[in-house]
């Protein structure tokens, strides 16, 4: 067996992972509405193709991926669009973002679609590509695009992959129950992986002590496969990325680097899952395995649950009760977020809905002084001070929060999980990283508009001071002339001397002045350099103005119809639009020469 | 359907501060039982006294505050901080001294400095320095061990303690004594074998001195309990009891006449197992992470030895634990652990790396 290291701090909660794995997982019925956001991922929201009205099947992409770094969405289920709109999703804040629903019709009717078996003669670029249009992000937990993850534009080769199985939060068996019945096509999965990555030296399945079951479904199907199923002792959190590489190869991943950068690749199992259902069987991933457990729910199991599946479906197929408990998680009772309501969907990045009952996670005791017992610092999984940033960011101390490494707090929960005085750690980090981030942006800003400033007025003092040396020569000129003349007229014309103009001065800028210009300079060069940014900026612009071009033709058929005598403004507008797009297009087609 | 908005974690570990008080006054039980029966009923007035002082102190200051009486007094920190004073003071000192100092333990040490978790200095010792200073007579008149009571004489009883304390009562003669850093403190001219063989105190004991060797063995007993239950590291009472062993040797002088004492009578005898795990492991005014309370503990375990050497004091603990207060804002800008994914450890004051 591989040598595993161990990872300071960490607490044991209650695993309470017995209680949803008593059935298989189970299939719900279709939901009569799919609300599927927008963005379900890290990078740029997709941008629908689709119209209200229409007809959509099974697996027909319904939004495109928005530049490099996004996804596309695929119809979880065959049915009408019925909105395009802003609705409230799972997100911490419980904010409202732009989703389309489908309203089901029941016949569950698959587009046309297949997959490719010898994945082996296929080249990493085109298997990559199949990656990205079957629309996969990390299912884990951050939901990264898996596309960009495995894109080979990287400084070094992979050497390690690391399938992430250690599913350390409590109640979640998503990741389990999967393993358990899944394990061939996960292997499978895995293997693609390896394709893709030109086959590391090193592929790897982490997995915590306390899923036999699952280690066991592994073994047959890794045998002389190369991949080693590694199995260490179970400790919340070792499931975070950072502690996974550590725990499997005893390597930190540098403050701000990637783990690419270190030549690992690590990635979640339920991920492999969705990777080999879109290669093989061509499948975009339209469904994932749902834990749906807490005391306040009747029959605690997991679920293969359609993308965009309201919770309250969910939760109403498995007798919620709603009296028995207060709040509705999304995620484990570590890291996961209550959800505002029950109207919010499914995503993919949706492992757990957890309805604890009052009994299992009781309301908040207040807060009582911190005593500095450093039984959070005993726990922290990266041996930050947990009780200093406590202090620190209580009074707002900014240098002392950033010399203390807040910003290398993983949010896992641990110091406020042991503190005996229920203070609510992790929050006050949460709310001083985004004071520090508003605070670097403002300074940013200000230094900015501060340099435009002196660069404006350096401009003023200049020109100014060209203005005083012209006037000063032409006094000089006429005072020379007059004396000029003067002499003349007493010496009978002798050809007057050009008069000796200094430079004027002040006509060259100042060193700081020129700085400052330079700075602007290449602060706008640096603007122009990228040409990625240059390209999504394009792309965006494009988009917007297509959808412009769009509108303004509706006007204008309208504006036909009723034969309003608007047609004339209204023409010069759409081609004026159409112009402006053309531009763009002609613009992007260069930058991609 | 609205759910309730709590932000994450949602799980917590069952215990809570007040837990951690209450193990703490349980773990002073060894300690206290062996102060009493090696020393009659003293103590155990001194540390009801200093309880009932202390809650009464706690409250009348939380109310003036406008804050909610039963939730300060609910965490137990105030008893915990007269238990221990009332542990350190000597047996039998009269009430008013008790209250003095438990006065001031409360009232100046710890509210006036904002309360629970915000006193820079350790309530318990600010206490017990200043009544040594003020009140040394009373201070440092300590009880004989029941092994050393002349023939026939017992501690006085529970209500004759009373009256010793209350109301001004002398106690019997005999039944108050030197202890054995006195003895050492007085001990010029004599080789160490020769303090063991003529002091009663020594050639009583075990190893330590008289009924002091028990007491410690109780407070380390409760110490041991209270490490084993994770409510503090090791190492600030290793780092202590380490840097006392090492001076003890290194000062040992092969038991001359100017010998400070032996090692094993330096760890056993005084303050020195109640300081190392019950007053240096107060986190609120020790250092933080444990590199630095290590470092606070040396420096404890070093400065008791000094004083009690070369300084005009027989035993130093609390002394030592104020001065090391004083540091431990000063060990914690060098003392930052290293966090993933650094190559070094930073200072608390650097600012943000370039």
């Amino acid at each position: 067996m591989s040598r595993t290291w161990v990872t300071p701090g960490g607490v044991h909660p209650p695993e309470n992972k017995h209680q949803s794995l008593t059935q298989p997982i189970g299939q719900l019925p279709i939901p009569e509405k799919l609300i599927i956001p927008l963005s379900q991922h890290i990078g740029a929201p997709a941008t629908p193709c689709v119209e209200i009205g229409q007809q959509v099947l099974k697996g027909q992409v319904i939004a495109q991926a928005a530049g490099l770094v996004s996804i596309p969405m695929h119809a979880p289920s065959s049915g009408t669009i019925s909105a395009i709109e802003h609705r409230p999703i799972a997100h911490a804040s419980g904010m409202l973002a732009p989703c389309i629903e489908i309203t089901t019709d029941g016949a569950d009717t698959w587009i046309e679609h297949q997959g490719i078996s010898d994945y082996e003669h296929i080249t990493p670029s085109k298997l990559i590509e199949m990656v990205g249009n079957a629309g996969i992000s990390g299912m884990g937990g951050a939901g990264f695009p898996s596309a960009v993850k495995l894109n080979p534009g990287r400084q070094r080769p992979i050497d390690t992959l690391i399938v992430n199985a250690t599913e350390c939060e409590p109640y979640i068996t998503a990741d389990d129950s999967a393993i358990r019945e899944r394990a061939g096509e996960i292997v499978e999965g895995i293997k693609i992986l390896s394709a893709i990555l030109d086959h590391p030296t090193n592929i790897m399945i982490g997995i915590e002590d306390n899923k036999p079951e699952a280690i066991a479904a592994l073994a047959p199907h890794v045998e002389d496969s190369g991949i080693s199923v590694v199995v260490f002792p179970t400790k919340y959190p070792s499931g975070g990325e950072k502690q996974l590489i550590y725990i499997l190869t005893g390597k930190e991943l540098p403050a701000g680097k990637l783990p690419a950068d270190e030549g690992i690749v690590c990635i979640n199992i339920g991920t492999t899952y969705a990777i080999k259902r879109a290669v093989i069987d061509g499948e975009p991933l339209i469904s994932r395995v749902t834990t749906v457990t807490g005391d306040a729910v009747g029959t605690p199991r997991n679920y293969d649950t359609l993308i965009g599946t309201p919770v309250r479906h969910l939760l109403e197929h498995n007798q919620f009760d709603g009296q028995a408990g207060g709040r509705v998680i999304m995620g484990g009772p570590m890291m996961g977020f209550t959800l505002p309501s029950a109207d919010v969907p499914i995503v993919k990045t949706t492992n757990c809905i957890l309805a604890p009952s009052y009994a299992e996670i009781p309301d908040d005791d207040p807060a009582q002084p911190c005593i500095r017992c450093g039984m959070c610092a005993e726990a922290c999984p990266v041996s930050l001070l947990p009780q200093q940033l406590f202090w620190y960011a209580q009074a707002e101390e900014h240098d002392r929060l950033e010399a203390h490494n807040l910003f290398d707090c993983i949010e896992c929960g641990a110091c406020s999980y042991v503190c005996p005085s229920n203070i609510p750690l992790v929050q006050y980090y949460r709310a001083a990283k985004g004071d520090i981030r508003k605070a670097r942006e403002e300074k940013v800003k200000s230094d900015h508009a501060r340099e435009r400033f002196e660069f404006h007025k350096e401009r003023i003092e200049q020109a100014e001071r060209e203005k005083e040396a012209k006037r000063a020569a032409r006094r000089e000129a006429t005072q020379q002339a007059k004396a000029d003349h003067l002499a003349a007229t007493a010496n009978g014309g002798a050809a007057p001397s050009a008069p000796a103009t200094a430079s004027p001065a002040g006509a060259v800028p100042t060193s700081s002045a020129a700085d400052i210009i330079a700075a602007a300079q290449a602060r706008a060069a640096a603007k122009q350099a990228n040409p990625e940014d240059q390209r999504a900026k394009l792309e965006r612009t494009i988009a917007s103005a297509e959808q412009r071009l769009k509108m303004a033709e509706e006007k204008l058929a309208e504006a036909i119809n009723e034969d309003s005598g608007k047609q004339d403004k209204l023409s010069a507008a759409v081609e004026n639009t159409r112009q402006k797009l053309e531009q763009s297009k002609s613009k992007l087609a260069e930058l991609a020469e | 359907m609205a759910f309730k908005q709590v932000s994450s974690p949602h799980a917590h570990a069952a215990q809570n501060t007040s837990q951690v008080m209450k193990l703490v006054l349980l773990a002073t039980i060894p300690g206290l039982a062996a102060l009493t029966w090696q020393f009659g009923w003293g103590s155990f007035i001194n540390v009801v006294l200093a309880s009932v002082t202390a809650v009464c102190c706690e409250a009348a200051i939380v109310k003036m505050r406008g804050r909610s009486i039963s939730f300060y007094l609910g965490d137990y920190s105030a008893v915990v901080t007269a238990v221990l004073l009332g542990l350190a003071l000597p047996p039998l000192a009269p009430w008013w001294v008790v209250v003095v100092g438990t006065v001031f333990s409360i009232v100046v040490a710890k509210q006036l400095y904002g309360g629970l978790g915000y006193n820079p200095f350790n309530p318990a010792m600010v206490g017990y320095v200043v009544l040594l200073i003020s009140f040394p007579i009373q201070m440092t008149t300590w009880v004989a061990p029941l092994a050393l009571l002349p023939a026939g004489a017992a501690h006085p009883g529970l209500v004759e303690s009373l009256q010793i304390v209350f109301a001004g009562y002398s106690p019997a003669d005999g039944v108050t004594g030197a202890t054995p850093l006195d003895v050492f403190k007085h001990s010029s001219g004599l080789l160490v074998d020769q303090v063991y063989d003529r002091e009663p105190l020594f050639n009583q004991a075990m190893f330590a001195g008289a009924g002091w060797e028990w007491v410690n063995l109780g407070f380390l007993l409760g110490g041991i309990i209270l490490l084993y239950q994770r409510i503090f590291t090791w190492h600030g009472p290793v780092g202590m009891l380490g840097a006392l062993a090492l001076m003890s040797i290194i000062f040992w002088d092969s038991g001359s006449s100017s010998s400070p004492g032996s090692p094993l009578m330096h760890l056993f005898s005084g303050a020195s197992m109640m300081g190392a795990f019950f007053i240096l492991t107060d986190p609120v005014s020790s250092a933080v992470s444990n590199r630095g309370r290590l470092i606070f503990g040396v420096l404890i375990g070093v400065l008791v030895y000094v004083i009690r050497a070369w300084g005009n004091y027989p035993d130093a603990v609390a002394f030592a634990v104020l001065l090391a207060n004083f540091a431990a804002p000063f060990i914690d800008n060098y003392t930052l652990p290293r966090t993933y994914g650094h190559t070094d450890r930073r200072r608390a004051t650097e600012k943000e790396e370039d």
